[in-house]
């Protein structure tokens, strides 16, 4: 077991990468902690099953290293590198039996069969698959086949970091929920490093300690899911993370306030930096109506369960609220009024606002 | 509640006629032959199962069998490893993977008496290409009008060049089915390439190749038109197969009811053997 750390990574699918967009990933540097459970996070084709692939020895970096404690393993095969990893499509051995399936790693590896035995068991107990250790393989329901899969990366005990690559995409919704508390408990137990691999933010925030969300081949946020919630430090992370996402409008900027559609708006601190294009961002559970604040026009109001969402026009501009309750009628003229300590400008997407007393 | 309607029926004869026309009438007239003897004239006498009896302790019979097992036990030992291994060799993915196929196709497509032409002039010892140059360049005594053994290794050559392109195919297909993260999950796991043939690669074949021995046995077992061609069952019987022997009493000497009964043993025969292999190569599939 080790710490994990990526320097200067960066990868292109192309012989001769031209310019930034020819890269799949551009430029990761990340250090994950020895035992940390991590998610990554991102949309479809972002990188993140790139930089897992890289990670686990099946994709060689065209640049950069990755270092496992002191030792560089860029250039180690994966069966070299004590690494596991459980794919998107459980794959298991059809023709073996569970108990041969879970073995199947360490008799590669030429361990003593007394102490097969004794992982196996031991595997198998963590896993609730005891009594299914000697029926094949192939007959055994998607969440069971995932279950497995997942018990041969554990299965060995050297093992540095166990990865997931959207894990739970093909179980059923009602297990998904079992497996990943699984996952949260197997985590505590054997205490490997576990990179989580999803689009899916309620996986990624329920799983992980830290979540490193991407975008387009960069890492744009790494931070704890509250860090996240509350401090996004781009409008992609605001956007892609929260249902509904942050609400980024158009607005220009001076000290500390924002003007958006004529209107003057308090942000969290100072504006910092010049030039670009700048947008306001603010999440619609920190825009609540009052007496005072921008005009809007209420455009529709979904009851949710649990709170209502609240569609406006200000001016031209669409933005979105989340009320507990007190929602107004859809139709009728409101005033919408910003928490302050949660506004903020992003300058190109990037946060531009410096926390007061930070 | 019981329904009355037999309307169902109707739709089904269209089926019934089609299978009755081309398969049971066809039969029964084997069958018919296969009881009686007739020295023409539309004349029959009644002769019970004389001929299954006579066909059954005759020697011809057993030694054209007994080639018969033996040409599709070759064939099928050396078709089926090889064409995994084509297989196996073939390109994944790229500008390859069209060509490969193609020129894996081509042989398939050739006729069948065309495929019996083409080795008969090219293996004849003066005049063809492969006989002039084994005899007359090498040194090699071939030549397959007169040798059993080399008509043998003609005939089982012919037929690997014509037919292991079913099994390249067949298990081309299977192969490339197989998603990346199993060879992946593989890697990791530390599973050598033989451990990776024969946990990930086989089994996945595993349907596509009883379908390709199936087929390759069925095919090769009631072969006909390409050993006719090159040798004729020649030198001497040598490579008179079941089925050519078969037209040989049955349209050279006129004998319809030892050839009826014939046909009959010989279809008997290749029925059981196909379902003995179906059922050995599916028996564990059931969890």
């Amino acid at each position: 077991m080790a710490q994990i750390k990526l320097s200067n990574l960066k990868h292109s699918y192309y012989p001769n990468p031209q310019g930034p967009e020819d890269y799949a990933l551009k430029e990761i540097d990340v250090t994950w902690r020895d035992g940390g459970a991590y998610a990554l996070l991102g949309p479809s084709g972002c990188g993140k099953s790139t930089l897992l692939n890289i990670i686990s020895g099946l994709l060689m970096p065209s640049e950069g290293r990755i270092l496992f404690g002191d030792s560089d393993v860029t250039a180690l095969p994966p069966d070299q590198r004590n690494i596991a990893q459980v794919f998107q499509f459980p794959v298991i051995y059809d023709t073996m039996s569970v108990r041969e399936n879970l073995a199947f790693p360490l008799k590669n590896r030429g361990a003593a069969p007394d102490k097969i035995a004794s992982r196996v068991q031991e595997i198998a107990e963590m896993l609730d698959v005891v009594e299914m250790l000697d029926t094949r393989a192939a007959g055994l329901s998607p969440d069971n086949k995932q279950k497995i899969s997942m018990g041969r990366g554990l299965v060995r005990d050297d093992v540095n970091v166990v990865m997931f690559d959207e894990p739970l995409t093909v179980i059923d919704p009602h297990l998904k929920w079992k497996l990943r508390s699984k996952l949260k408990e197997l985590h505590q137990r054997v205490q490997a490093t576990m990179i989580y691999v999803t689009h899916d933010q309620t996986e990624a925030l329920t799983f992980a300690d830290e979540v490193v969300v991407m975008q387009e081949g960069e890492v744009v946020q790494i931070g704890t899911p509250v860090d996240l919630f509350e401090r996004p430090q781009h409008t992609f992370v605001g956007h892609f993370i929260g249902s509904p996402g942050m609400n980024v409008l158009p607005c220009q900027a001076t000290g500390d306030h924002a003007m958006f559609e004529g209107h003057e708006v308090a942000l969290e601190g100072p504006v910092t930096g010049d030039g670009g294009t700048l947008t306001l961002g603010v999440r619609p559970e920190h825009v609540a109506i009052g007496e005072s604040g921008v005009p809007a026009h209420v455009t529709k109001v979904s009851d949710v369960g649990r709170h209502f969402i609240v569609e406006a026009m200000v001016g031209q501009t669409p933005l979105k609220a989340v009320l507990d309750h007190g929602a107004p009628e859809q139709g009728s003229e409101v005033r919408l009024s910003f928490d302050a300590a949660k506004t903020r400008v992003y300058r190109d997407g990037w946060i531009a606002t410096q926390e007061r007393g930070a | 509640m019981r329904t009355e309607n037999q309307k169902a029926w109707l739709f089904v004869i269209p089926v019934l006629a089609l299978v009755a026309f081309n398969a049971l009438v066809p039969m029964m007239t084997v069958v018919n032959y296969s009881v009686q003897e007739t020295f023409g004239n539309n004349q029959f006498f009644w002769e019970g199962l004389g001929w299954f009896e006579q066909i059954l302790r005759s020697d011809r019979f057993q030694a054209a069998l007994g080639r018969q097992f033996m040409f599709t036990a070759i064939i099928l030992a050396i078709e089926v490893p090889l064409g995994i291994i084509v297989a196996l060799s073939m390109p994944r993915k790229g500008f390859w993977v069209p060509v490969c196929l193609v020129l894996m196709a081509l042989p398939m497509l050739i006729p069948w008496n065309v495929v019996g032409s083409m080795w008969n002039i090219f293996t004849l010892p003066k005049i063809g290409l492969l006989g002039y140059f084994l005899n007359d360049v090498l040194g090699i005594n071939y030549d397959m009008t007169q040798q059993p053994i080399s008509a043998w290794i003609t005939v089982v050559v012919m037929d690997v060049w014509h037919w292991t392109s079913l099994v390249v195919l067949l298990c081309y297909a299977g192969l490339v089915s197989i998603p990346d993260a199993y060879y992946q999950a593989a890697k990791i796991d530390g599973a050598s390439a033989w451990s990776v043939f024969r946990y990930i690669q086989l089994p996945k074949m595993k349907a596509v190749l009883t379908i390709a021995v199936l087929l390759r046995f069925m095919d090769s077992f009631n072969i006909y038109t390409e050993p006719f061609v090159l040798t004729g069952g020649g030198p001497g019987n040598s490579t008179t197969l079941l089925s050519i022997d078969l037209v040989k009493i049955a349209l050279g000497q006129f004998d319809l009811g030892p050839a009826a009964a014939m046909s009959l043993i010989y279809f008997a025969i290749t029925l059981l053997v196909s379902w003995v292999f179906y059922v050995l190569m599916t028996k564990d599939d059931q969890p």
